[in-house]
């Protein structure tokens, strides 16, 4: 074990599988020589050379098309779009081609990639560096979608992501890039799609976040714990595939749920996590399904403080949860 | 480097070729462009007859473009790979997808390699190395780019040909995907099968540039502009693309100079945007025809052994549409394979609460 911060646990991952398939190519807006602009990628070009770890023309929809060839033709690229913001030029290439070729084939082509992208609140970026846009990719089928919170799951699940035979958007929360420190595995260290973590065990109330949120709920489950309520958090790992009963089994036991994301709260992933626990286990609740969202605004740039999740509004939407 | 605007040709309208220009190819090379070219104008008619009668939903024909589909078949090996848009699916035949699979596509059934899941004209031949595309316009062309990407990071000797209409040099992809291509030197030659019609807009509203050839020099690429209707131009023009990018050399824009004769799909009525005179004009340079003249000269062929050609490939065309058709169709359950390589349990729950 390596104390490591959550970008370092990316780029150990990156490592990782770079050193054990040269298939794995690395490319996108400066994540060459300058090794990123978070300095993800930092290093990489002079340990693998500029054939695997390349800067790219100023084109989402150019890295994105080009990487979808490269993993038809058998390769495994893991390109970088500089921020998720700036996807959207890329975004036909992925939702139209690389989401849909081994449906629209039969299974004769297959597109194995992982785009990396930043993404999430909390650096005052405004608009154009903040945005959490999972469910775009979420209600895509066709792509797995995946958002690590941890260093150690930063590693792991980039490396299954990297070894996944389909297209795997891997969100990675930049707010908590460098603030987030941890113990990581040394080497191989491998965490599967679609198995959820309790990332806080507790009784009464059970939290569904993900990314840079945990931190967050993790505080308001500390505040709470001081008049008694013992919050469980529940960190999915992966929006697609789902461990929809590792969520189901929580709030069996705790009769309660709110969920918390960044993105605007109408359509936000933690609607549709509501909605399988209305549907699969309403009988246990004990009160109404609260959600702790962003608000339906355009990301603000001055008004970030005021439009995010923070300890006060998580703590106050668990506690609705009693009171109501 | 330069971006010619000279239309590049090599038989003449009455069939003539200077003797300098021609291919060095053995009389039965000759005739075998020629079988080619009819065996996707009779398959053509034929399942555009089929449409007619409802017994496939939609077909894209392309009638008068078959040339440049032979040429550029004909010009890369069984290795390369093949980006196709729309009318480019012959070319997967020609590398061996059997018709009987092809048609199967049309109808969408058990025996369709896509499982039913595009509308006809959307094939996919992995082992000819023919890529399943999409209907969106453009996105394929920097598939091609990220293809040659890899073979040349691979250190493979293959080429990509990457296909696109006119009216995809309008998209960002064409944009994105040439300039990569020429940043990184891949070894994949662009087509463009300008048939002048974008369903009804036609290719002087599409741009303002006087060719597509010409937009190559803003990418710092090589670029010939040929008769898409003479089969031994394209054949010699793509020929020298793929060999350049094979040697190292590069990507290439074609620009292939053709006309679609007919309408834009089965569901498209062409006489409602264009004239019939331009039309003619461009029934008088079909590519067919006017490669016969050659042959003719050269005595390679005669009507009687065309007569026979044609109702040989009619007749194999209708066995395979009888086969095709004779297909079960699609089982209900393979509407949640190939999403992933495993389906998600979540999906397959959805699919038995739903269709127990």
């Amino acid at each position: 074990m390596t104390p490591m911060t959550l970008l370092e646990g990316i780029r150990d991952g990156l490592i990782t599988e770079m050193n054990g398939d040269d298939r794995v190519l690395v490319f996108g807006e400066d994540v060459g020589r300058n090794g990123g602009v978070f300095r993800t990628t930092d290093g990489l070009q002079e340990m693998f050379g500029e054939k695997r770890c390349f800067d790219t023309p100023l084109s989402e929809c150019g890295i994105i098309g080009a990487a979808i060839g490269m993993a038809v033709y058998g390769l495994r690229p893991v390109p970088e779009i500089q921020f998720q913001d700036f996807i959207f030029p890329a975004f036909d290439q992925i939702v139209s081609e690389a989401a849909k070729m081994r449906y629209r084939s039969g299974g004769e082509f297959t597109v194995p990639m992982v785009i990396r992208t930043p993404y999430g609140g909390g650096i005052r970026g405004g608009h154009y560096h903040s945005q959490s846009g999972e469910v775009h990719f979420t209600h895509t089928p066709g792509l797995k979608v995946v958002v690590p919170s941890t260093p150690a799951d930063a590693k792991g699940l980039l490396i299954s992501s990297i070894r996944d035979d389909d297209p795997v958007m891997f969100l990675e929360p930049k707010k908590i890039y460098r603030t987030l420190k941890g113990e990581v595995p040394e080497g191989e260290h491998a965490v599967p799609l679609g198995v959820g973590r309790i990332a806080r065990e507790g009784t009464d109330c059970t939290v569904v976040a993900w990314g840079a949120m945990i931190e967050i709920c993790e505080k308001a489950a500390e505040e709470l714990q001081k008049s008694g309520k013992s919050i469980e958090i529940v960190d999915p790992r992966t929006l697609v595939p789902l461990d929809e009963k590792i969520i189901l089994d929580s709030v069996k036991k705790t009769g309660r749920l709110v969920t918390v994301y960044e993105a605007p709260r109408t359509s936000g992933f933690g609607g549709e996590i509501a909605a399988i626990v209305a549907e699969k286990a309403i009988e246990y609740l004990e009160g109404p399904i609260v959600r702790v969202a962003g608000f339906d605004t355009p990301f603000p740039y001055a008004l970030e403080g005021i439009y995010m999740p923070d300890v006060r509004r998580v703590v106050r939407g668990i506690e609705k949860t009693f009171t109501w | 480097m330069s971006a010619p605007t000279e239309l590049i040709g090599i038989l003449s309208e009455t069939g003539k070729v200077p003797k300098r220009r021609l291919p060095d190819l053995d009389g039965e090379a000759f005739v075998e462009l020629y079988r080619d070219m009819v065996r996707i104008r009779v398959f053509d008619k034929r399942m555009l007859a089929l449409q007619r009668q409802g017994r496939i939903g939609f077909y894209g024909p392309v009638k008068g473009q078959e040339a440049t589909i032979v040429a550029c078949a004909r010009a890369v090996g069984s290795t390369d790979w093949i980006v196709p848009a729309l009318r480019e699916g012959a070319i997967a035949m020609m590398r061996g997808l059997p018709l009987e699979f092809a048609v199967a596509q049309l109808i969408g059934n058990d025996m369709d390699l896509c499982k039913g899941r595009q509308m006809p004209c959307h094939y996919t031949w992995s082992k000819g190395r023919y890529v399943a595309m999409s209907s969106v316009i453009g996105t394929q062309i920097t598939h091609a780019t990220g293809l040659a990407m890899a073979a040349k990071y691979s250190e493979r000797d293959e080429v990509v040909l990457g296909f696109l209409g006119d009216g995809a040099t309008s998209s960002n992809d064409f944009h994105s995907g040439l300039n990569f291509a020429a940043v990184y030197s891949a070894p994949v030659v662009f087509v463009c099968q300008n048939n002048q019609w974008s369903i009804s807009v036609p290719f002087s509203q599409q741009t303002a540039t006087e060719t597509v050839a010409v937009k190559a020099k803003a990418y710092g690429m090589p670029a010939r502009r040929v008769d898409g209707n003479d089969v031994l131009a394209v054949l010699d023009v793509v020929g020298r693309a793929v060999g350049r990018a094979r040697g190292g050399d590069g990507p290439t824009l074609v620009e292939a100079v053709t006309y679609r004769q007919l309408g834009h799909s089965s569901s498209d009525d062409p006489t409602r945007y264009r004239d019939d005179a331009e039309v003619k004009a461009w029934l008088a340079r079909d590519p067919i025809a006017r490669y016969r003249k050659f042959l003719d000269v050269e005595g390679l062929w005669d009507d009687e052994r065309d007569t026979e050609f044609v109702d040989e490939v009619d007749g194999e065309i209708s066995r395979v549409v009888r086969e095709a058709e004779a297909a079960p169709p699609l089982d209900p359950r393979t509407l949640t394979s190939d999403v992933f390589a495993r389906t998600d349990p979540r999906l397959e729950e959805h699919f038995r609460e739903e269709h127990p």
